[in-house]
């Protein structure tokens, strides 16, 4: 009895038990003929999608033309924001000439350039990376900015009555400083380029994640849609990852990560 | 009992019960010489007519209350704040330890001892110099997990590595404990036997300005309203032969002072 009574305690706190359950009632939906398979495919389908796509290569082979582009459109942006950070952040007439530049990039809706990036670039890669691109700028910049903005006068001023050149103040108290805003804005900069990845595969795109969903969009083959947003909200976890491992290899010298 | 202040010592005769008739003569070549040193920021002006020298290997102490100037005086002779059109020198090699630490906290304590150093051999530099302050078994470890104590130690080492002439120290025991701040008296004085640079040390506590100086030179409204040479050896005699000076110097910072109830209230208020 008591054992009982301690099983449904547990059960009671467990994070895992909703979703789980939510999982059955839609397979037990699909099963019994209440969700039709156009409309939501049951769990184990999904699960059975995933695993014959994997094998046959399909899925691997999309996942990877995505991944390049994210990985491409990033290095791109993340560079491009950086580099206008530092300028920006560094000296003040960077600061007149970048900043209001970048105020007015931040204004305008990256998505809304789809057409123009069209235009421009034609339906290939280009369109696609430049948007990811042009999205993860302003995260890093922002970021950055502000870090090399915010460090603490006091160090800096400490460094100068040890005589350390400019150059010294930059590579010892300005850029490390920074670098725990850079990695928020790393952060940031991750979460939106998949977000953008996303809407820049609708473009026309012969392979891919998009062109994966487009495709079973044609064909109502709802168990290979909802294969791909898994593999999304996985890229959107191991970005966060990274990006966690990066700050506890980077940032060990903080007390939080110090007491562990 | 003697006095131990040497009348005749005190350069500046603008506080009534000082007097003064010979000016102040440093015994040996000036390190840092200020001469009718005015700064202000904007129409406040924070120091006027300044004239002030500092000998090699003095140890000087600056005591004044909140406002009185005196982390200007400090700033200026860190070289910090811009001097045009004044007439100051201040030596080559200067290093300040400020109130707080302000360690490099990505940096470990040794890193942070060796910051600008130039030498091949700077991190044997830096092992000496944490060694000296009894930190030799904190070399790798990281500021943020230092005490408070052991930080301004550190402060001490990056300062003392550099072998500066000027060594100028900010309030650098204000935030610590009693017992604390008493070692530190200690091995600031025992590393300024061993090295021998000029010092200006910022204070408003009255019995450490007494416990350490050469010199205690009294700043009030940006300017030196006076100054005594304490010639007595260090040591708890010290402090005792001092009295009548202690009394005198809590009497120009302003208190109303009867009992030792009145200087710890002058510590609490007049942090600035």
């Amino acid at each position: 009895m008591s054992r009982l009574k301690q099983l449904s305690r547990s059960l009671g706190a467990a994070r895992w038990l909703s979703p789980l359950l939510l999982l059955a009632v839609l397979e037990a939906g699909s099963r019994a003929g209440f969700i039709p398979e156009r409309t939501l495919a049951a769990p184990s389908q999904v699960i059975a999608t995933l695993w014959s796509m994997t094998v046959s290569g399909e899925l691997t082979d999309n996942l990877i033309v995505s991944a390049l582009r994210v990985l491409a459109g990033l290095a791109i942006g993340i560079t491009t924001g950086v580099v206008l950070a530092l300028v920006a952040g560094l000296s003040r007439s960077g600061e007149a000439a970048v900043d209001p530049l970048m105020q007015i990039k931040r204004t305008i809706p990256t998505l809304a350039l789809t057409p123009l990036f069209i235009v421009w670039f034609g339906i290939g890669e280009t369109p696609k990376i430049a948007l990811i691109a042009f999205a993860s700028i302003f995260p890093v910049y922002l970021n950055l900015y502000s870090g090399i903005r915010g460090i603490d006068v006091r160090l800096l001023e400490s460094a100068r009555s040890f005589g350390l050149s400019r150059i010294g103040q930059v590579v010892h108290v300005i850029l490390p400083g920074a670098l725990p805003s850079l990695l928020v804005g790393l952060r940031y900069s991750l979460s939106v380029s998949v977000l953008v990845l996303v809407v820049a595969e609708q473009i026309n795109a012969t392979a891919g994640l998009g062109y994966l969903i487009n495709n079973a969009r044609d064909f109502m083959r709802t168990d290979i849609i909802l294969v791909c947003l898994m593999i999304y909200a996985a890229l959107g976890l191991i970005a966060d990852g990274l990006v966690r491992a990066i700050e506890n290899r980077a940032l060990v010298w903080r007390p939080a990560m110090v007491s562990q | 009992m003697t006095y131990p202040i040497e009348k005749d010592s005190a350069m500046d005769a603008r506080l009534t019960h000082f007097t003064a008739p010979a000016s102040f003569v440093a015994p040996a070549e000036p390190v840092v010489r200020l001469n009718d040193f005015t700064r202000s920021f904007g129409d406040t002006t924070i120091i006027s007519g300044l004239d002030l020298e500092i000998a090699a290997g003095e140890f000087v102490v600056l005591l004044g209350r909140s406002g009185s100037g005196k982390t200007t005086l400090l700033r200026t002779l860190a070289g910090l704040d811009p001097v045009e059109g004044q007439d100051v020198t201040i030596p080559k090699s200067r290093a300040v330890v400020f109130q707080d630490a302000r360690l490099l906290p990505w940096k470990k304590v040794w890193r942070n001892v060796a910051l600008g150093l130039k030498a091949n051999d700077s991190r044997q530099l830096a092992e000496d110099a944490l060694q000296e302050v009894g930190l030799g078994h904190r070399l790798e470890a990281w500021p943020l997990t230092l005490s408070g104590g052991e930080a301004q130690r550190v402060a001490l080492a990056r300062a003392l590595v550099r072998e500066p002439q000027l060594l100028l120290l900010d309030e650098p025991f204000a935030a610590l404990d009693a017992l604390t701040r008493l070692r530190m008296h200690e091995l600031v004085l025992s590393l300024w036997r061993r090295h021998r640079p000029a010092v200006l040390m910022v204070t408003h506590d009255v019995d450490e300005a007494i416990a350490l100086a050469d010199r205690v030179v009294l700043l009030d409204g940006g300017r030196i309203v006076a100054q005594e040479r304490i010639t007595a050896p260090r040591g708890a005699e010290r402090a005792v032969i001092a009295a009548p000076l202690r009394q005198r110097l809590l009497n120009a910072l302003g208190g109303v002072v009867e009992e030792q109830a009145e200087i710890v209230a002058l510590h609490a208020g007049a942090r600035p």
